[in-house]
């Protein structure tokens, strides 16, 4: 089982009014995992369904492997699906829903049981197969359904918030899981989601949508670190926001001057973007900031400090944590690094606050 | 990951001081067995006393008679008239529902579920009067159409069985369509991703899911045509012979003196019936249901 290159092009699509595609354009490479990523309601679930067969677009096109499918019916395409949660037939058993495509497909009986068995020993679940659905945990029936999406051995595997519904702990294993299952498979991936620490750990490339559109698709390490747009930058792991002066491509932000990387906005009054881990603090008794509470994470520690009517995060080693009380007065500095800008408050609206902190 | 089996009892200790505890909770039960003694026990045992009794002596008269002649026909129609009832009114009732459950249209949606509630509580006298008055042999639309002298009576066995399915199909509507919602979305989707068609998505896994409620509908349009007593006889009188009429004859007394007790041998039949509907229906249902437990 390989897997095929999957393009989307221009996809459009409207809903009365709503438009949850406005000309969405992404390739995925044969093999890879790829997130799609974005705030609720951006269209990741209709872009995904365009794949699968149970969205028409309106416009635009979805090849795979260089053929045009858009028109092709669900029931024909070569891609398996896993839905949030409660998708498994209630009225079969394990084993008959693991084998149900191969059923449709009139293979006969022992030859689907047996590779119905195999496939429960492939996700982990092989005493199962006599069960009926409701008889299983959430993390279970999760696992019994992508084994049914593998089950016809597709080139594609499609995920919609497959974890969503499952408690933190199983969450974690379960992509691991899904993602070591991946690998040896090979198979082309798209894995929706809005936990960007999913994202982020999971996923070969994140596209980050907005809207209906692809605002960037990278790596995850260069999502991270250098975002191509503040919306970007606000989405994906945590952003303080600092008042500064901007003059041509250089920003002056807490008495530092700091080259501007992306888009200049045309106003002189901008907020700077910058990651917790990039702001350098310091114990300094003569200074006016203050540390007003400081949790404590292991390897770091992140501190929310108070600067005028400012506050903002940073994140120092854990070791520094003593020093470094609620209380204390300190200095703070950032690191001398090209720093994203955008005119106040541009973003604010337009992101919702992170669900999870990326430390 | 494992599943959590029943709590075993602890065995009880050995001669220890305390002794294991009767559980009270049959107390809880007590309001509902006073109340099943007195609704279906006390009527039950009138009915076997005067069945079995003669002009005061032990028979098996009462049941002989009941199984002849004018009555068993009268059995054997209701049966009939019920049964075909309850499958036409279970498919057309169901065919109904998912018509209305697929539609776009909210307002239609509300428009025949309110109307379904109404219509299956319709029933009696009324309900015969404003088929007669429709459809009768002096009937608004029998006159306009000229339907009488296309040979159309309401006042026989299918016309009865129309008047039945009036209430019948509004009633099974009401039954199913909580369970046409039940069916997720995802599951059609999940078949389709799995490539089956429309067809196989209904075959393996709509119906299925379907069939414990269905069944039960069935059952239920059964006992409501099986049991309807005032409708039919204000249509057709005498004319169709149903088990509830003969009933009503014989205790009225108006055909044979001294056989009123003929009347509770005819009830005792119908009861007799009805466990044998239960009798085929619960190990379907139990089947159909496996996969709940
Ligand atoms: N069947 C539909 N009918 C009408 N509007 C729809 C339908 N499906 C989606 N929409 C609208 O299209 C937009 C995109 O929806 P979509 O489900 O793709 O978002 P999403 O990114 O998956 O969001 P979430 O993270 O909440 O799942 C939303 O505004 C939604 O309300
Ligand atoms: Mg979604």
């Amino acid at each position: 089982m390989n897997g095929a290159k999957v393009e989307l092009r221009g996809l459009r699509r409207n809903f009365s009014g709503t438009t949850a595609l406005d000309g969405l354009d992404l390739t995925i490479e044969p093999g890879e995992l790829i997130a799609l990523l974005g705030p609720s309601g951006c269209g990741k679930t209709t872009a995904l369904r365009c794949v699968a067969g149970f969205e028409q677009p309106d416009e635009g096109a979805v090849l795979v492997d260089g053929s045009d499918i858009t028109r092709v019916p669900a029931n024909r395409r070569d891609a398996g699906m896993v839905f949030q949660s409660y998708s498994l037939f209630p009225n079969l058993s394990i084993r008959e829903n693991v084998a149900f495509g191969l059923r449709v497909r009139k293979v006969a009986a022992a030859k689907r049981h047996a590779r119905a068995q195999e496939l429960l020993e492939l996700i982990g679940l092989p005493q199962i197969g006599e069960r009926y659905p409701h008889q299983l945990s959430g993390g279970q029936q999760q696992r019994v359904a992508l084994a049914r999406a593998l089950a016809l051995e597709p080139r594609v595997l499609l995920l919609d918030e497959p974890l969503s519904a499952l408690d933190a702990k199983v969450r974690v294993t379960l992509r691991e899981e899904i993602r070591r299952l991946q690998l040896s498979l090979g198979i082309t991936t798209i894995f929706v989601t809005h936990d960007q620490e999913e994202a982020l750990s999971m996923a070969d490339r994140v596209a980050v949508l907005r809207a209906g559109r692809l605002e960037q698709v990278a790596d995850p390490a260069t999502l991270y670190d250098r975002p191509a747009t503040a919306f970007v930058a606000e989405f994906v792991g945590t952003m303080n926001r600092i008042p500064g002066k901007l003059s041509g491509r250089t920003v002056t932000v807490l008495g530092q001057d700091l080259p501007v990387e992306g888009d200049v906005p045309a106003t002189s009054d901008v907020e700077v973007l910058v990651r917790p881990e990039t702001v350098i603090v310091t114990p300094d008794p003569s200074s006016e900031a203050m540390i007003l509470v400081s949790s404590f994470r292991g390897s770091t520690s992140r501190l929310r400090v108070q600067l005028g009517d400012l506050e903002m995060l940073a994140d120092v080693p854990g070791h520094d944590t003593v020093r470094l009380a609620p209380g204390t007065r300190v200095r703070v500095e950032l690191v001398e690094r090209p720093v994203l800008v955008s005119a106040s408050s541009d973003v604010a609206a337009a992101v919702p606050v992170p669900e999870h902190d990326v430390v | 990951m494992t599943v959590q089996s029943p709590v075993h009892t602890a065995p009880a200790a050995a001669g220890g001081g305390s002794r294991p505890k009767k559980s009270k909770s049959w107390l809880a039960t007590v309001p509902l067995l006073a109340f099943v003694v007195l609704v279906f026990g006390v009527p039950l045992v009138i009915i076997l006393g005067g069945t079995f009794s003669r002009e005061g002596t032990l028979s098996a008269a009462n049941v002989t008679d009941s199984l002849q002649g004018a009555y068993l026909t009268a059995l054997l129609g209701s049966v009939k008239l019920s049964a075909l009832v309850a499958v036409v009114g279970a498919l057309l009732g169901t065919f109904l529902a998912q018509a209305v459950v697929t539609s776009r249209f909210r307002l239609l949606r509300e428009a025949v579920l309110t109307a379904s509630g109404v219509l299956s509580n319709f029933g009696g006298i009324p309900l015969a009067f404003a088929w007669i008055a429709t459809l009768g042999n002096s009937g608004v639309v029998t006159s306009a159409l000229g339907l009488d002298s296309a040979g159309w009576s309401l006042y026989n066995f299918w016309g009865l069985a129309l008047v039945y399915l009036y209430f019948s199909i509004p009633l099974m509507v009401v039954v199913v369509v909580p369970a046409l919602d039940g069916l997720r979305p995802q599951w059609r989707e999940a078949a389709q991703n799995n490539g089956a068609n429309t067809w196989q998505y209904w075959r393996h896994v709509g119906i299925p899911v379907l069939t414990p409620t269905l069944l039960g509908g069935v059952v239920l349009l059964f006992g409501g045509a099986f049991a309807a007593y005032a409708t039919a006889a204000a249509m057709v009188g005498g004319t169709v012979p149903l088990v509830t009429l003969q009933i009503a004859n014989a205790l009225s007394g108006n055909v044979l003196i001294g056989h009123e007790n003929v009347a509770l041998a005819l009830s005792l039949d119908m009861i007799v019936v009805a466990g044998l509907v239960m009798a085929v229906y619960l190990p379907l249902q139990r089947r159909s249901a496996r996969w709940l437990r």
